[in-house]
């Protein structure tokens, strides 16, 4: 398979780690082939690793559960939980097992479990299949969450989960961005903005269409409301001269912090965008964790764009409409840089 | 030492560590909660007389017997319980959370079935021969994972043991008022063979795991032991609201004081005595020592 697509890339990475360390098992609901998952993310693995992909009944506690086992005994298994919005099936294990042993028993007891999803909505999927929920994960002590990107090197992304941290790591991966091509052969622009990246494996993209000076504000945002906070901020530089630099995070928690305080002391006016319910959301501790770091310089109260529907409907105009939109962040935008 | 005098050495051993827990709460001496198996001892000493190094055990928040029969960590565990540096997990697990070798405790109900099968799937991958042991008792029959995890066990057949102390109460609430149906049809439903013991003596509890570690050790499928017991003690410390007349019916049947009659007074009394002087010189060291630091984990 060429790796044409971020789907193809997760599906390659993935392939090579697993024939670099045996220690690595793929466990969820429907891996086998020819199925290969529901978003085909695993096709292949199992005719390739036969014995190390194991597929599940539908008991998202159990996979988690028994993968939290595997790791404390050796293994390096990567859970598949087939759409986030099942995440909360499994949460107890995440919450008072996997993160929970290495912690409690303070003595260095590795627990590297790997836990995949897919998060996030504008696929018409309805309440229960469209959620970002990882508001509810990133605050859990000991687990890092982090989120897959365009601009991020995908096989260094999932080898750092999978086979360098002795810990319990969880993954978003966006919907959307499964069919989109990766831009992380890009060295320094994208479109007309200028690139560049912060980190090492993990990697936070930093675009701006001003060559990293004289911004207005910095949006930071990360999984599926990175295409949409771009094409906002060019829209905002053309029609209203708004010029700012944007933020694509890959780590959510542990946040980087000093990254994102760089980038917008620059600026002095903080913007966050993400697809998840706005109340006590991923933005809300953004926005707690730079305050204080920013307190001088900021010009303007920092401010949030997030879902403001309670439940994402189905009707895909409906979604569309209560979805954060380019519309929502230019507001903002404009609402900030007038404060 | 003889088979008969090990097993009442743990007993005994178990009985007086808790005993003296017990005490201590209740003179403020040990602060926060403690879940004692006094009167369940029968089970900890006889299965875990069947483990080997390599072997697995997942316990519960009622684990002390377990552990204290597997691995003989008195000082470890009193240190624990006392907040001590010295203790098996710095003073930052406490009585439910245990981990030492192969063996780990937790203070949820249920979770660690699953965990016990994907330890017992690891071991079956290493080869290494391991048997994962996992107690839960019948009131963590009403969590959801544990089924999940049993059937994941037998489609997979993995080697795991699991034991359900069944006490007849999930915490106050008697079983008949928690539990639908029969406690071994929930396994056999899933295909994992069962066996069922309504006895507090742990040569009876040995001789009855003796096939299930050797089927476990020769074809690696799960397999299931239920244990008909009685908590002797109280749930935690002072709760216990059951009737007195019905605890004291079971004292009859007290799984250490009956195991005591199987060897000669003086024997016996020497195994008491040996245990109680251990336990002093544990207690009077501890008390001795400093709490645990800050800087774990």
């Amino acid at each position: 398979m060429t790796a044409r697509l971020m789907v193809h890339q997760i599906n390659a990475a993935l392939n090579e780690l697993m024939a670099e360390d045996e220690r690595i098992y793929v466990i969820g609901e429907d891996v086998l082939d020819p199925y290969g998952g529901a978003f085909k993310v695993t096709k292949g693995l199992s005719t390739r690793f036969p014995q190390r992909v194991l597929t599940t009944p539908i008991s998202e506690a159990v996979i988690v559960g028994a993968a939290t086992g595997m790791a404390l005994r050796g293994l390096r298994p990567v859970c598949e939980i087939m759409f986030g919005d099942f995440l909360g099936l499994a949460f107890d294990q995440i919450l008072n097992h996997a993160t929970k042993y290495p912690l409690m028993y303070a003595q260095n007891v590795p627990c590297p479990i790997t836990i995949r999803t897919p998060m996030g909505g504008r696929r018409g999927y309805g309440p229960t299949h469209s959620q970002s929920l990882e508001k509810y994960f990133v605050g859990i002590p000991g687990l890092e969450v982090t989120a897959l990107h365009r601009f991020q090197p995908v096989q260094p992304f999932y080898r750092r989960a999978l086979l360098d941290g002795d810990g319990p790591s969880l993954i978003i991966e966006n919907k959307m961005m499964y069919g989109q091509t990766p831009l992380a052969h890009l060295k320094d622009g994208y479109d007309d903005f200028q690139l560049r990246r912060h980190g090492r494996d993990v990697v936070e993209a930093e675009l701006s269409l001003t060559g990293f000076a004289h911004e207005d504000l910095t949006l930071i945002t990360y999984g599926g409301m990175s295409d949409l906070c771009l094409s906002a901020a060019k829209q905002a530089l053309i029609d209203f001269e708004i010029s700012a630099n944007v933020i694509i995070l890959g780590n959510l928690s542990p946040l980087p912090l000093d990254v994102l305080t760089a980038a917008c002391e620059r600026t002095g006016r903080v913007l966050v965008v993400e697809e998840g319910t706005r109340a006590w959301g991923v933005g809300s501790e953004i926005v707690a964790q730079l305050t204080p770091r920013l307190w001088s310089r900021l010009k303007a109260a920092p401010a949030r764009v997030a879902c403001e529907a309670p439940v994402l409907p189905n009707s895909q105009a409906l979604e569309n409409e209560f979805l954060p939109s380019v519309a929502d962040i230019l507001q903002q935008m404009r609402a900030l840089v007038t404060a | 030492m003889d088979r008969t005098e090990t097993f009442y050495r743990k007993l005994s051993l178990i009985r007086r560590f808790e005993t003296h827990l017990l005490e201590q709460f209740s003179w403020g001496k040990l602060s926060g909660t403690t879940h004692t198996c006094i009167g369940q001892e029968a089970n900890a000493v006889g299965l875990t007389a069947h483990m080997t190094g390599d072997d697995v055990v997942f316990s519960n928040h009622r684990c002390h017997g377990h552990y204290l029969a597997l691995t003989d960590d008195v000082a470890g565990l009193l240190a624990e319980l006392m907040g001590r540096e010295q203790g098996v997990c710095h003073g930052w697990g406490g009585s439910q959370h245990l981990h030492r070798d192969g063996f780990y405790s937790n203070g949820i109900q249920g979770g660690i079935v699953a965990n016990a099968v994907g330890a017992a799937l690891a071991e079956k991958t290493k080869n290494s021969g391991a048997v994962t042991t996992v107690f839960l008792g019948d009131g963590t029959l009403g969590e959801g994972i544990v089924y999940e995890a049993m059937n994941l066990a037998a489609l997979w057949a993995l080697p795991v043991l699991f034991v359900i102390e069944h006490n007849g109460y999930a915490q106050s609430t008697p079983t008949a008022m928690q539990l639908a149906g029969e406690v071994a049809a929930r396994p056999r439903a899933f295909g994992i063979e069962t066996h069922c013991l309504a006895s507090n003596d742990t040569d009876a509890v040995y001789a009855a795991a003796t096939p299930l570690f050797d089927g476990l050790r020769s074809d690696g499928k799960p397999r299931c032991f239920v244990s008909f017991t009685y908590r002797l003690g109280p749930h935690s410390k002072g709760d216990d609201t059951r009737d007195p007349a019905e605890i004291e019916a079971k004292r009859a049947d007290d799984p250490v004081l009956s195991y005591r009659r199987k060897l000669p007074e003086d024997v016996a009394t020497r195994i008491d005595a040996a245990n109680q002087q251990r336990l002093v010189e544990i207690v009077a060291r501890l008390e001795q020592s400093a709490p645990a630091g800050s800087q774990h984990p």
